[in-house]
């Protein structure tokens, strides 16, 4: 077998694989979303039931379900879009202004 | 370990740079925490190619593959073809696809891979615009709304013409299962996905998905306003099985909430209310969802 991602072309001195091809590794992570965000989500630990509505319609799949089966927003790629805080049925999530 | 029914497990990444609320972004984690890992996605150009590919960095834990505008279709006939010969035919292969490479551009080809019947499901995150070359209308666009090729103004009502029927095209064609989806009943999404994905054949699902940027609406509303298109009966979702119609939601005329409720929330209907009310286009609207449902219950009932 061919490994496509270790042959380097250079293009404009830079390297790039033929074809464009990239390991499926999910690296966008590198860059942190959260800097886009304006309002950050705030959740009420005591009031969250763990039903998990808020992980099922995260646009970007960065709430994590801890030990305890509650639910916390990971803030490094939260965009602060709020859908958590709309939908959540005991309204356990609140969104706060961020400051500098 | 699964939540709700949906398995844990994500395929893409988050880091990936949809806008904030992006409907699209979910509709892409449901449709492969269905898929699962044994899975080859196929991608046209579009909004999700874009924001999930910011090359050397990528947002898939999957296969993927990225073709042109046009040919996801036959990009994925190939790729079941060859899977065939290479005896692996457990792989699932799956078309993501906007509503312009699906109702528009890729037509062709995706009539012509279903014509063939290869084993594939197509799969339209349908956002009703060219959303990411700046909201100019598709074959998808539903009736009024503005978009930046069909503005609003004295003389227009923006879009002028009717959504395109694309899920009885495909039905049309043969095609086992067809059905339409909402981000906004993500549960019912993922069965329909799921079940797509397990029938053999050409399978279709059309995934409503909101556009904060392009239906200019609050970022925070995308599933309310998901699950408003459905209970309204602007989006009904329903089943096309072996041929026969299953209406999922709404289960009646009456039950349907009316139509304003949907397109008051939404700026790209913000004419039909500003600066006078458009009677006239609120009451064609709603009478054209009700014969929609009325239509399709009626195939219900006939066992069609």
């Amino acid at each position: 077998m061919i490994n496509f991602e270790n042959i380097k072309l250079k293009v404009n001195d830079k390297e790039i694989t033929i074809g464009a091809v990239l390991e499926s590794n999910g690296s966008v992570s590198n860059l942190k979303t959260g800097a886009w965000r304006s309002k950050r989500p705030v959740t009420n630990l005591e009031k969250c039931t763990g039903c998990g509505v808020c992980w099922s319609l995260c646009p970007e799949g960065c709430i994590v379900k801890r030990d305890n089966g509650k639910f916390e927003t990971n803030l490094d790629y939260c965009k602060g879009c709020g859908i958590c805080a709309n939908e959540c049925p005991t309204n356990a999530i609140e969104m706060l202004m961020e400051e500098k | 370990m699964a939540i709700l029914g949906l398995p844990e497990e994500e395929y893409f990444s988050y880091g990936h740079r949809a806008c904030a609320g992006c409907g699209a972004a979910l509709a892409v984690r449901l449709i492969t925490k269905a898929a699962g890992r044994n899975s080859i996605i196929v991608e046209p150009t579009g909004c999700i190619e874009v924001v999930s590919t910011p090359y050397p960095e990528t947002a898939w834990k999957l296969p993927w593959v990225h073709g042109a505008f046009e040919n996801a279709a036959s990009i994925a006939s190939g790729v079941t073809s060859a899977l065939k010969h290479l005896g692996k035919e457990d792989v699932n292969v799956i078309v993501i696809a906007g509503d312009g490479a699906t109702y528009d551009i890729g037509f062709g080809h995706l009539s012509g891979a279903f014509e063939r019947g290869h084993n594939f499901t197509y799969i339209c995150y349908d956002n009703e615009a060219y959303m990411n070359t700046g909201i100019q209308r598709s074959g998808a666009t539903p009736y009024a709304a503005s978009t930046t090729t069909t503005p609003s103004g004295k003389e227009s009502i923006g879009k002028q013409e009717w959504k395109k029927d694309l899920v009885h095209i495909l039905a049309a064609h043969g095609s086992r299962y067809v059905a339409t989806a909402s981000i906004g009943y993500q549960i019912d999404a993922y069965k329909k996905i799921k079940r797509a994905i397990e029938t053999k054949g050409p399978t279709f699902v059309n995934l409503l998905a909101t556009c904060p940027t392009g239906w200019r609406t609050d970022i925070s509303k995308s599933i309310e306003i998901a699950k408003l298109a459905v209970d309204t009966g602007v989006f009904p979702l329903y089943e096309i099985v072996d041929g026969r119609h299953i209406v999922n939601r709404p289960k009646s005329i009456e039950e349907l909430k009316p139509v304003e409720e949907y397109l008051r929330m939404q700026g790209r209907y913000r004419h039909l209310f500003r600066p006078e009310r458009n009677e006239e286009a609120i009451n064609f609207i709603q009478q054209r969802v009700k014969e929609n449902l009325r239509s399709l219950l009626e195939h219900v009932e006939k066992g069609l």
